[in-house]
Parts: structure tokens; C-alpha cells; sequence
């Protein structure tokens, strides 16, 4: 038992090892931009360049609306399919699962083509349309972990129970979705907002193809052209990452632990 | 009567409930992704052709193909054996339990922290002037470069991919080592089995369908993945992904359709494995219960 408990430690300090150097070796890295001593220069350069405000801006209003339409997309559907269509459940099952066998530039592939300035549903054929249509694909690639959040919200409560009581009390279907399912799964569904938001937040590939000004092809546009800035924009974006991360995180303790019925 | 009335009523509020779901999925996902890959079989005139299949049997294009194969495999196979390790070491290993989630907590975040961001990461870490090619060449006498190691290169971007590979099976494989019982090893253990003898027999016979499944999965992460390879490379690398970019962007291969047919060639390999991963989680599940 010794041995193998010695063998967990260099597995360990193995994987560590992989996972910390190149954290450590890019802040070393982003440090360097002042000849001869360390400086945080190149994070000031980056939070100072107008672009880096503008883009980051535009790729947190795109995720906040990614995240609404994802609720109010998800949350009726999985209600219903849970109350009373039942028999529903593979096809979600299957659309959700759709997005991780796609990947992402054969959807914004298909919405180029589909969707262009010339069809019936010209998407792509102004600024606004193209981030309404961004906006969907980024609820897409989110689509299979706001439904697994929101269907694993669901299971834990009564939903049956807490539909009959709020009809005797009156209530319409609006209101119970709103008033009283959404609130009682509120920490699963705000899991996956931020998972909706660390995912989006640094997307390049669909923005990209779109030609929208996100904080995805801004790194990448730097990348290509500086020299420390990108090792600071890296090092950014791994505290946005774990901020959202650890959100959830923080929900998983206020989440019901007991679940109210599991037949 | 009037229960007719409201149970039709009910009836259709219930699809005015899924039904954004249902249009939004078809309109989304399965439209543009069927309306793509039917282009894959229409030629310039419009007529239904085989040609745009033929024609992605160029060198340049099967070459693609094979690298991205090559680094889908290599990483996820890799990814699953470490994940595998690194998940059985904190679980099985009995490390301090505050460890554990700390990996978990880790693990979300590594799995999430993929695209340009990584790809700067290890600019910074092993390219040119990256700190462990510096350490290695001035501390060691190493150069990495001279060496032929390359950033830029079938090994340079499965190390990277690692990245994200290796914390996303320690997430999707930790439930499945929990799943084994401690009873099962105590049983083996008192009718006199080694701790090997427990794994050859029933602890990696009960993984192995996760195991498979979720390199299956590892495999269509990665061969999609293209935020990664451009950030690292730009559009150097002929991988698929990137390949399909360029055709996107600019209309590389000048031929819409082989466009098609190339994304086309992609859905099938990543649906192939996907497909695998299905059936056998379908297994797997089995033992969960």
C-alpha cells in the first residue's frame, strides 16, 4: 500500500509539472518586455490598447445575450419534456449531443452558406444580423452543457409536486417557469452560464469567419503581430477561465443536495 | 367538453414550450450542417456529382487528413493514458483529499483554457525563445530547436493539445474509478487476489469501456480543434481544420464544392468516432448503476 501511494505522489508531481511549467514560463514570459528587469509593461499595454477594451466589451455583451437566449431556449423545453413529453427526450438528448460531434467551423461553415446575404434569412447580410447569428452559435456550441446543467437541476427537484401546488395556487405556466421552476434550479442554470461565458469569451473560429470584432481573433490579430503582449492576454484569459471556473464552483455549495425524488 | 377544450390547450402550450428548442436545433444545427454537406455532392452546374469526393484524393488534401488523424490520435490516446493515471493516483492513490479537488477545480479550467490563449502559453513555454528551450539550451546544453524538436510540428502540437486533452478525461473518467466498488477489491483481496490480479481481472475490465469511449471523444475534440493549430502556426500547418479555414476565408481550393466535401470528410471521421463512443458508454453504463 506504501508503494502505491508512493507512485500516486510521481504521478502527480508528473502532471503538476505539465500543467504549471508553461503557466509559470508564460507570466515569466509576459514580465520580459522592459530590457533587463521584469515589468508588468506588456499587461499595461494590453489594458491600455483601445482594441483590447473594445473587443473584450463586445465578446461579454455577445456571451450575456448567448447565455439569455440559452435559458430561455433551454429551461421551457426541459420542463415540458420532464412534466409531460416524455417520449421527447432522445430527440434533446440528440440535439445536445449534436455540437460536440460538429465542430464548430463546419456549423459557421453551414451558416455561411445557408444563411448569406442573398437567402430568405439573410443572417449575414448586416452588422446586427451577423451578432444575432453569432449570438446562436455560441448558444449551439454551449447547447450541450446548458442542457445536461438545467436537466441535472431539474432532477433534483419535484418539478411535478411544484407544478400542482402553484396551479391550485393559481399560477400560470409563464409564471411557474419563471417564479418558481427557474429559481429553484437557479445555481444549476448559472453553472451554465459560466461555463456558456469561459467558452465564449475566447472563441476564434466562429467570430472569425464572421468577421466580428470578438476578443477571439483580437488575440490571435496580436499574436501574430507582438511580441509579449500575447503571453499577458494568455495569462488574462486563464484568470478569466478560473474566475468563471470557480463560480461554479462556489454554486456547486449552495446547490440542494438532496434530491427530492428519484422515480 | 371542457376538458377537451384544456387539454388540447394544454396540449399545444406544451409544444409552444419545446418548440423554440426544436426550430432553434433545426435551424442551427441541423440545417446549415445538412445543407453543407449536400453541397459536397453538387458540382459548379448544379448537377449531382461524385466528383467533389474524387477530388479530395490530392496529395496535399490526404495529407492533411493523416496529420490531423495523426494528432487526434497520438493526443487523445495519450491524453486518455495520463488522464487515466493522473485520475486513478488521486482517487485510488488515497492522496490528501484537498488535493483531489484542487485537481478537479484544475481540471475544469485546463479543459476549458483551449484555443489562442493555449496556443500563446506555449509560444512562451517551448518555442524559440520559450523559458524551458532557454533553460534547457543554457542550464543543460540542450537545444530543443537543433535537436529537431519543433513547436510548430506533429509532436510540438499533440504536446500542446495535451493541454486540454489530459484534464478533460481526469473529469470524464473520475466518475467511472469512483464507480469502483471498494467492496469489489476487498472481495478480490479476501479470496486471495495481489492488487494486480484485482486490476488485470476486474478493475481495468470495468474501465476499459469508459476508457475507450471517452478517447473516442478525446479524438473528435482534437481533430476539430482549429483555435489552437492557427494560433500557434497561423495557417503554415496543412492540417484539415486549418485547410478548411483557409477554403472558408478565401476560397483556397477554388472550388466551393470540394470545400463541402472536405468538411464533409470531417463530419463522418469525428461522427465515426463519436459513434463509437456511444455504443460503448452504452456499456459502460452498466457497470455505473
Amino acid at each position: 500500500m506504501k508503494q502505491n501511494r508512493f507512485w500516486a505522489w510521481v504521478v502527480f508531481l508528473l502532471g503538476a509539472s505539465y500543467f504549471i511549467v508553461p503557466l509559470v514560463a508564460t507570466f515569466e514570459f509576459s514580465l520580459r518586455m522592459r530590457r533587463g528587469y521584469y515589468s508588468f509593461d506588456s499587461y499595461a499595454s494590453v489594458f491600455s490598447d483601445p482594441n483590447f477594451q473594445a473587443t473584450f466589451g463586445y465578446s461579454v455583451l455577445i456571451g450575456i445575450f448567448s447565455i439569455l437566449v440559452g435559458i430561455v431556449i433551454v429551461v421551457p423545453a426541459v420542463y415540458f419534456v420532464r412534466l409531460r413529453l416524455p417520449w421527447l427526450r432522445p430527440f434533446m438528448e440528440f440535439f445536445t449531443l449534436l455540437p460536440l460531434i460538429i465542430p464548430a467551423i463546419i456549423l459557421v461553415y453551414g451558416y455561411i452558406r445557408l444563411y448569406n446575404s442573398s437567402s430568405i434569412i439573410p443572417f449575414t447580410g448586416s452588422a446586427l444580423g451577423t451578432d444575432i447569428l453569432l449570438t446562436f452559435a455560441y448558444v449551439t456550441l454551449a447547447l450541450p452543457y446548458t442542457y445536461r446543467a438545467v436537466d441535472t437541476g431539474m432532477r433534483t427537484i419535484d418539478v411535478q409536486t411544484l407544478t400542482e401546488a402553484a396551479q391550485i395556487a393559481g399560477a400560470n405556466t409563464i409564471q411557474i417557469i419563471s417564479q418558481i421552476i427557474l429559481p429553484n434550479i437557479l445555481v444549476a442554470v448559472l453553472s451554465g452560464a459560466f461555463l456558456t461565458f469561459a467558452i465564449v469569451i475566447g472563441e476564434f473560429t466562429i467570430a472569425s469567419l464572421l468577421n466580428r470584432p470578438a476578443f477571439g481573433p483580437y488575440l490571435q490579430n496580436i499574436g501574430a503581430n507582438r511580441a509579449y503582449e500575447p503571453a499577458a492576454l494568455a495569462i488574462i484569459s486563464f484568470i478569466i477561465t478560473w474566475g468563471a471556473m470557480g463560480m461554479i464552483n462556489v454554486l456547486g455549495r449552495f446547490a440542494p443536495r438532496t434530491s427530492a425524488r428519484t422515480d | 367538453m371542457s376538458t377537451t377544450t384544456s387539454s388540447r390547450r394544454r396540449f399545444s402550450l406544451e409544444f409552444l414550450g419545446v418548440a423554440p428548442f426544436i426550430i432553434f436545433g433545426l435551424m442551427f444545427l441541423v440545417l446549415p450542417t445538412l445543407y453543407l454537406l449536400g453541397g459536397a455532392f453538387i458540382g459548379r452546374d448544379g448537377e449531382l456529382t461524385f466528383d467533389n469526393i474524387l477530388g479530395l484524393f490530392t496529395d496535399q488534401i490526404m495529407a492533411a487528413y493523416w496529420i490531423s488523424i495523426r494528432i487526434a490520435g497520438a493526443s487523445s490516446i495519450i491524453g486518455a493514458l495520463a488522464g487515466l493515471a493522473i485520475a486513478l493516483a488521486i482517487i485510488r492513490g488515497r492522496l490528501p483529499a484537498p488535493l483531489r479537488s484542487a485537481i478537479m477545480t484544475f481540471s475544469g479550467v485546463a479543459s476549458n483554457f483551449a484555443g489562442v490563449p493555449l496556443a500563446f502559453a506555449f509560444i512562451a513555454t517551448l518555442g524559440r525563445l520559450g523559458l524551458v528551450t532557454i533553460i534547457a539550451k543554457t542550464v543543460f546544453g540542450l537545444d530543443l530547436y537543433r535537436a529537431g524538436f519543433n513547436l510548430l510540428s506533429f509532436w510540438g502540437l499533440t504536446i500542446t493539445y495535451l493541454y486540454f486533452q489530459i484534464p478533460l478525461m481526469i473529469l470524464i473518467i473520475a466518475p467511472a474509478i469512483d464507480g469502483l466498488k471498494k467492496e469489489w477489491s476487498e472481495a478480490a483481496a479476501s479470496l486471495g487476489a495481489q492488487p494486480w490480479q484485482f486490476w488485470r481481472y476486474i478493475g481495468l475490465p470495468i474501465l476499459w469501456p469508459s476508457f475507450l469511449g471517452t478517447v473516442s471523444l478525446l479524438f473528435a475534440n482534437a481533430f476539430g480543434a482549429i483555435a489552437t493549430a492557427y494560433g500557434l502556426t497561423g495557417s503554415s500547418l496543412n492540417i484539415v481544420p486549418i485547410l478548411l479555414y483557409a477554403q472558408i476565408r478565401g476560397d483556397a481550393l477554388q472550388n466551393p464544392g470540394l470545400g463541402a466535401a472536405l468538411a464533409l470528410g470531417m463530419v463522418v471521421i469525428t461522427a465515426f468516432a463519436n459513434i463509437i463512443y456511444l455504443v460503448i458508454s452504452q456499456r459502460a453504463e452498466r457497470w455505473m448503476k
